[in-house]
């Protein structure tokens, strides 16, 4: 059980996240807790690729033999595909961030106020 | 909403994600067919040293082109957001308030 | 609201060392850890440092938003226009068309380590400069209309 350690951390962070979004009323108190989900989900994402005893999957000044096998090679590296696609969530969760904030500093200029019980005049 | 409606759901999770997180193989990666071919073709077919810079550039370019194009929107957006209302546009929703209090009564 | 002399000493001190890292990150993508989008975003932190320090009103006269409005989105047009050259070697969309041919970064690597060599890499050198460069004018635009509208919307209400 010790040894999925970043399992057991992933899913700790995402239910606080998910607790957040649930008993808050601050809009800014929410906004924090969507982006400790998505930055629960890369870690989930990176530790999906993990082997043990493994180098970085970099050619460059590597710790193996000059005449390896492209074989061995390939089983002694971490796995890169996860690691690409990472990227790609990182920064669509920088972009999503970005316009979640500029959306709560206009609600606050018009409202004047940030409670989320109070903002409901779609009501009519 | 009351309270254990809150509660309920988030123990239900919480427990299900337990039992999927231990149940994990940490360390031992479950298929590696696709991932050993970019390893032993990547440094004669592209021309680089760093494999995942390969994968996110040149074997799945596409998605990038799709990622650049995501934060150019998200910048674009804010900019929309910020702008500042010139004479005219200041005018006209002011016209437009007075019309939804004529209508309300 | 200028911050207090501690920091805007260390403002003053910091962006060519911080400039100069994103700038190496985004330059050797191809053989280290980094690439486009990292060397890009570490390029922006050393700019958005001095913004931060000083008051908007400053920094406002100094940097010019319409030049880094077209860089933005010249940058994201070239990336594609490197795309579509390749459709002249009868391939397709995004196809590697500088590798191991006598043209600039064409050098043939062959499989092992390697020290690495700043003239390999094919097309991906250039897709390297030109995401940097949008998303450093990109992350740098979005801060300053955040303040720009912290402004106004004290002025008004």
């Amino acid at each position: 059980m010790i040894l999925n350690f970043p399992f057991i951390t992933m899913v700790l962070v995402t239910i606080i996240g998910l607790c957040i979004i649930l008993f808050r009323k601050n809009l800014l108190k929410v906004i924090m807790g969507i982006s400790l989900i998505e930055s629960a989900m890369n870690l989930f994402i990176v530790a999906l690729d993990f082997k043990e005893g493994g180098i970085a999957p970099i050619f460059t000044l590597a710790p193996l033999e000059p005449g390896v096998e492209p074989a061995a090679a390939a089983s002694a590296m971490v796995l890169p595909v996860p690691q690409a696609l990472c990227l790609t969530s990182i920064v669509i969760a920088v972009a999503t961030g970005a316009l979640m904030l500029s959306f709560a500093m206009l609600i606050y200029r018009k409202y004047g106020t940030l409670d989320i019980s109070k903002i409901s005049r779609l009501n009519g | 909403m009351r309270t254990i409606t809150k509660v309920i759901p988030v123990i239900i999770l919480l427990a299900f994600f337990m039992a999927m997180a231990a149940s994990f193989d940490f360390g031992r990666p479950f298929q590696t067919a696709m991932d050993d071919y970019f390893i032993e073709h990547g440094q004669e077919q592209v021309g680089t040293n760093n494999i995942v810079t390969t994968i996110v550039f040149d074997y799945r370019g596409f998605d990038t082109l799709g990622e650049a194009s995501v934060l150019l929107t998200a910048v674009l957006g804010v900019g929309l957001l910020f702008r500042r209302f010139s004479k005219g546009e200041e005018d006209e929703a002011a016209e437009e308030e007075d019309w939804q209090e004529v209508a309300e009564r | 609201m200028r911050m207090s002399k501690i920091v805007t000493i260390t403002a003053d001190l910091l962006p060519p060392f911080i400039l100069a890292f994103g700038l190496y990150v985004i330059a050797h993508g191809h053989l280290t850890p980094g690439g486009g989008f990292q060397g890009g975003a570490v390029t922006a932190t050393g700019l958005l440092l001095m913004i931060v320090a000083y008051s908007y009103k400053d920094i406002a006269k100094a940097i010019r938003q319409d030049r880094f409005k077209l860089y933005e989105s010249l940058g994201l047009i070239i990336v594609i226009g490197v795309g579509y050259i390749a459709f002249l070697y009868g391939a397709t969309f995004f196809t590697n068309w500088l590798v191991n041919t006598p043209l600039p970064f064409g050098t043939y690597v062959p499989f092992g380590p390697n020290p690495g060599d700043l003239n390999t890499g094919g097309t991906m050198p250039l897709y390297n400069i030109f995401v940097g460069v949008e998303v450093f004018c990109g992350l740098t635009i979005v801060v300053l209309y955040m303040l720009s509208g912290l402004e106004e919307g004290e002025g008004s209400s």
